[in-house]
């Protein structure tokens, strides 16, 4: 255990660094911008002409000491954002709920689906389950996630030829509907159905292709072999023993890939008008809202660190081999 | 007269033998490859779309995308039987069919430049940091790493945004110095089971410069990994730049699908049913996508026999 303790403590130390680079780029990225930068700091504020003197002078400071201000106050928690005229964070706390929920749904859709496809394609290789589920899971390896969600509002929201229109295809709920009763839930539910299921279908095409490559390098195994020679039925074999070596890579995947989710749910809300942190980055770039902006990418940026280091101690509590 | 027949050289050389096992491997793979079916099926897909691209100007004349020129037809007017009008108008009464094939021309121009561009970075970046040990490999090591970790979709479409969307090399420039960590973090790998081999120790012993160790002995054993990899990022960036063709980031004077299913999606096009607007522009998408990964696995396959059989 000691071990893990060890690499535990590194993996954070490391994490740390990776932060300041996250940090630093966030700060040089939106320095790139032309124009005067105090007429984004303003936003919708009312400023007195003494605070905006005081701005002119920071921003009047040589980068390296304005970044190092930043790092003070990476949350730059007095930020207003210009569109809506309200602290970033508070905008940010407001849509992180729905985005949460329509990503908790997809991932966990597209990771029950994608490994169960990927065991059963890997272990019976070459059959016909296999070469149909290995196309279609490239077919939608290949595909946009927002026009999957474009083409799922076409058949089952407007309804097209023989599909009525069932689902909602705007907002996360139906209008001055309260959340929390019980017609509240269903009308999630039903504004969940499409926009979840477009995520989904595109990350499960990842999570499968992956599980039935390391089925596929499990197969050879010497281990397999014994357990075929002490006589276990098939369906043990790739249960009790293929399945659990073979489930590593997709696991660290899923963890790894959530930059990649979120990026899926900037499009996806936008088609789906979802009040969610994806919905919020498109109107915060249409409308050059960057206070919004930086705090956003800021999140997403941390989110990912956390998550990676997650998925790192994960296989090192899991596979003993790993923590050096 | 026979004075001619015995000057011939007894021996090719060194040159000419170089150059014969070239040929005679490129034949070699050429065949392999040719006997992957997915691996043709993503050649064939490809030469298609870029025979569409090349030949677009030629079939679609400039004023079918022009608005102006296009005011008398139908907004979203659904598909006729007149060659041009095959698969309907657009919102602004434009042809879709003219629209995908000069949509092809920023896909493959921007999509391939990117990754070359991510290449040479990842592959400069991932043999430095392989080959020097100490402070700077460890840099290099450690700059790859954070790269990874930047939600690759968001930072495109910040740095997109922060740059503007006048042209289409701005487009190239943040795809390639955004796509470049994967390959670097492969390149690594390899760089260093390569120079694990006792033939770079002789060569290091012999006094090759590192410049030379790095050149002629470690490149080209990564090359092959090199071009697969990038085979397979070209559709990644495909699939980002329909994103950020989407989110109207793109130069809004260049056609692109992505910009494309913007327009769709702004004119409500899928609560109009207008499917002849949606389902092309994204189909061409995924044919494209499909296609670089088809062959960027099958490359894979042929290019490292050690992954065998799949």
């Amino acid at each position: 255990m000691a071990g893990l303790g060890r690499f535990t403590a590194r993996r954070l130390l490391s994490g740390l660094g990776t932060l300041i680079f996250v940090l630093f780029v966030n700060f040089f990225l939106f320095q790139l911008l032309p124009g005067d930068p105090l007429a984004r700091y303003k936003g919708a504020r009312e400023i007195s002409a003494a605070d905006l003197a005081k701005l002119r002078e920071e921003l009047d400071a040589p980068v390296w000491e304005q970044f190092l201000n930043y790092l003070k106050d990476p949350l730059q928690l007095d930020q207003y954002s210009t569109i809506q005229g309200k602290p970033v964070w508070d905008v940010i706390g407001a849509a992180v709920p729905w985005t949460l929920f329509l990503l908790g749904t997809a991932t966990l859709l597209a990771t029950v689906i994608g490994i169960w496809i990927g065991i059963r394609a890997g272990w019976n290789r070459g059959s016909r389950f296999d070469r149909v589920s290995t196309g279609v899971t490239l077919f939608l390896y290949a595909t946009p996630e927002f026009w999957l969600g474009l083409i799922l509002i076409l058949v089952f929201s407007t309804g097209i030829g023989p599909f009525p229109g069932i689902f909602p295809s705007g907002s996360a709920i139906g209008s001055g509907v309260d959340p929390w009763t019980l017609e509240g839930l269903i009308s999630i539910a039903f504004h969940t159905v499409l926009p979840a299921s477009a995520l989904a279908a595109v990350y499960l095409a990842d999570y499968s292709l992956i599980m039935r490559a390391s089925m596929v390098d499990e197969l050879g195994q010497d281990y397999l072999m014994t357990a075929r020679a002490k006589g276990l039925m098939d369906r043990a074999i790739r249960r009790g023993h293929a399945v659990p070596n073979a489930s590593l890579p997709t696991i660290t995947l899923i963890f790894l890939n959530i930059g990649f989710v979120f990026g899926g749910a900037i499009t996806v809300e936008t088609v789906f008008s979802y009040p969610g942190l994806g919905l919020l980055t498109w109107n915060a770039i249409q409308f050059q809202d960057l206070p919004l902006l930086q705090a956003i990418f800021l999140l997403f940026s941390v989110t990912v660190i956390v998550f990676n280091i997650i998925a790192d101690l994960l296989i090192a509590v899991v596979d003993p081999r790993i923590r050096v | 007269m026979s004075t001619a027949e015995v000057e011939q050289p007894a021996f090719a050389s060194a040159r000419s033998i170089t150059w014969t096992r070239r040929r005679k491997s490129v034949v070699r793979f050429v065949r392999t490859f040719a006997t992957h079916r997915t691996g043709m099926v993503g050649v064939s897909i490809l030469v298609f779309f870029i025979v569409v691209a090349l030949a677009a100007p030629l079939i679609f004349p400039d004023y079918l995308l022009d608005p102006n020129a296009n005011l008398s037809n139908d907004d979203m007017g659904p598909p006729s039987s007149e060659f041009y009008y095959w698969l309907g108008t657009d919102d602004l009464g434009r042809s879709v069919l003219a629209e995908l094939a000069w949509g092809a021309r920023p896909s493959l121009i921007i999509g391939i430049l990117a990754s070359l561009m991510a290449m040479v970075i990842g592959t400069l970046v991932g043999i430095a940091s392989g080959h020097f040990r100490g402070l700077f490999g460890g840099a290099m090591e450690r700059l790859t790493d954070w790269f990874l970790v930047l939600p690759f979709v968001p930072l495109v479409i910040v740095l997109q945004a922060v740059l503007g969307q006048t042209s289409l090399w701005i487009t190239v420039v943040v795809l390639g110095v955004t796509s470049w960590p994967g390959t670097a973090r492969l390149v690594r790998a390899q760089t260093l089971s390569v120079e694990a081999r006792p033939y770079i120790e002789r060569a290091k012993v012999l006094g090759n410069s590192d410049w030379k160790q790095m050149t002629r002995h470690v490149l080209p054993n990564v090359t092959p990994l090199v071009i697969a990899n990038t085979t397979l990022t070209v559709a990644i960036v495909i699939l980002s730049m329909t994103v950020l063709g989407f989110l109207g980031l793109l130069d809004p004077n260049e056609i692109s699908w992505g910009g494309m299913l913007d327009s769709a999606d702004e004119s409500g096009a899928a609560l109009r049913g207008a499917w002849w607007f949606l389902f092309p522009p994204g189909l061409c998408v995924i044919a494209v996508v499909l296609a670089f990964t088809l062959i960027g696995r099958t490359l894979e396959v042929v290019l490292n026999p050690r992954l065998g059989s799949e």
